[in-house]
């Protein structure tokens, strides 16, 4: 019958499980994969990321030089993060707060001029 | 006597995801039962034509929020499979690592639950509150708490270092310790006897004649587990399948809870074993070919059957979830059951509805 006993009676003792959230938040890890970012000024517009994301949520122009990408369709794989050649996607290790409404994260680039070599052709 | 026609959810204080039961009831005596599905489908299958094969790793996951790290093996394991790539040995035995860390959240999560449906809060609190440690492991290994994402056709995306693997030891310690505790409370006491002891019995011929698997089947007395297979590094590991004789709600439940410390067993004998070297080998080409793989998970054997016509997307994927295979079993338990009893019955054989709805 009193088999839970000993397992309450520690729990007195013992430190507590939960935490007020939103009051207090829980420190991430390093390697947590939370929101997505584009250092804008690295990216060449290659598409790559658009390319593999398995969501397909990001929408790349190289013409004019835009990145796009919807935040409530991506699923926070980190697989853009690591196919992107010039390093300029990251993830950050918290997560982004709730919102009213869906939003999608739109960047514009700098147009390069027509002759810049640049990167592979998207596909 | 009268018969009465009682609908058990797919809304039901009991269960987590949506399932319906037509129960046709005579003096509170189950006598028949039949099965609604389809609330959660989500057409994943059908994703295998817009998405490439490699895309569809993180398809897959998404099948069951629960096992994921087990189907994207499985898918993966299929591919290479077809692709004839080996898959660096460390990567075997990380994949072992977080199956079996899944393996452990899932049964701590039907432990909780199991005692919620008998009405024991407090012990799926305790349940749920040892889970957190796994969710903590996971997450500092793999950047996220249940969607690990560390599969990839060829190997596993992240690695571990030796201060995590030291930092996982000592926490499986604590983790061994208070399942431990709860032992006594889920198998001696009195409540929990009353409400699970010779409830939903199901005998070893008629499990293997429905077709049913995991710890349903173990807990029949049926020694059927699909890492005897030895895919991944479990060909290097030792174990033998836990079984029970009764094939009651009891004996399924210490199925799990044994099954929980053998994980923990498994992951130390993996992480004891566990070679240097990559983690992913560079696949190229397209996969051509059909080929069947088979995984054990927590609820039991999943079976992926993958045709490829050497395009970047496949024919045809057909995923065979354990639970489909565990419901005609559920429907032989019920008849003969009290209407209280039915909470209990269903969850013992841990449905994972959208699993099976894919
Ligand atoms: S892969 Fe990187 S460089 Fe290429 S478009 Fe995407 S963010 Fe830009
Ligand atoms: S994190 Fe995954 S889902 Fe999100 S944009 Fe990158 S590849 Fe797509």
């Amino acid at each position: 019958m009193f088999k839970m006993t000993p397992n309450i009676l520690k729990n007195f003792i013992t430190e507590k499980a939960t935490r007020l959230y939103p009051y207090e938040v829980k420190e991430p890890y390093d390697i947590n994969r939370g929101e997505l970012v584009n250092e804008i000024e690295k990216c060449n517009f290659c598409g790559i990321c658009a390319a593999k994301c398995p969501s397909q949520c990001i929408t790349v122009n190289k013409k004019t030089a835009t990145w796009e990408c919807a935040l409530f369709v991506c699923v926070y794989c980190g697989v853009c993060v690591e196919t992107c050649p010039q390093k300029c996607l990251h993830q950050k290790q918290t997560y982004r707060k709730p919102v009213r409404e869906k939003e999608i994260i739109f960047m514009q680039g700098e147009v390069k001029a027509k002759d810049t070599p640049d990167g592979s052709e998207s596909s | 006597m009268k018969r009465t026609i009682i609908p058990f959810g797919p809304q039901h204080p009991v269960l987590p995801e949506p399932i319906h039961l037509t129960l046709t009831v005579e003096d509170e005596i189950i006598t028949e039962a039949v099965p609604a599905l389809g609330f959660v489908h989500r057409g994943l299958e059908q994703l295998a034509d817009l998405r490439d094969f490699r895309q569809m790793v993180q398809v897959v996951e998404r099948v069951c929020g629960i096992c994921s790290m087990m189907h994207a093996m499985c898918y993966a394991q299929g591919i290479e499979g077809l692709m004839e790539v080996e898959v660096p040995p460390r990567a075997k035995y990380l994949r072992v690592i977080w199956s079996e860390l899944h393996r452990m959240h899932s049964h701590l999560l039907w432990l909780g639950l199991f005692a919620d449906s008998f009405g024991f809060e407090s012990l799926f609190m305790q349940f749920w509150r040892i889970r957190e440690k796994i969710l903590n492991i996971q997450e500092a290994t793999t950047g996220n708490r249940i969607i690990v994402s560390v599969n990839v056709i060829g190997g596993v995306r992240k690695d571990l270092s030796p201060d995590q693997i030291r930092w996982m030891l000592s926490e499986l310690i604590e983790v061994e310790q208070m399942i431990m505790n709860l032992g006594p409370t889920l198998f001696d006491d009195y409540t929990v006897k009353k409400r699970t002891v010779d409830k939903g019995i199901l005998s070893g011929e008629k499990a293997m004649e429905l077709g049913t698997a995991g710890p349903t089947l173990r807990g029949s007395g049926v020694s059927q587990d699909m890492r005897t297979l030895g895919y991944a590094a479990l060909n290097e590991l030792d174990f033998t399948p836990v079984t029970e004789k009764n094939g009651d709600c009891w004996s399924r439940c210490k199925v799990r809870f044994l099954e929980t410390l053998q994980s923990i067993d498994l992951v130390r004998q993996a992480i004891a074993r566990i070679p240097n070297g990559e983690i992913n080998t560079k696949v190229k080409g397209r996969p051509d070919g059909e080929i069947i793989a088979r995984v054990e998970q927590p609820r039991g054997e999943v079976f992926y059957y993958i045709k490829a016509n050497g395009k970047k997307n496949l024919d045809r994927l057909r995923i065979r979830t354990p639970t489909f295979a565990n419901i005609p079993a559920l429907l032989t338990m019920l008849p003969g059951m009290w209407l209280s009893d039915v909470p209990v019955v269903v969850l013992s054989i841990d449905p994972c509805i959208s699993c099976t709805e894919r």
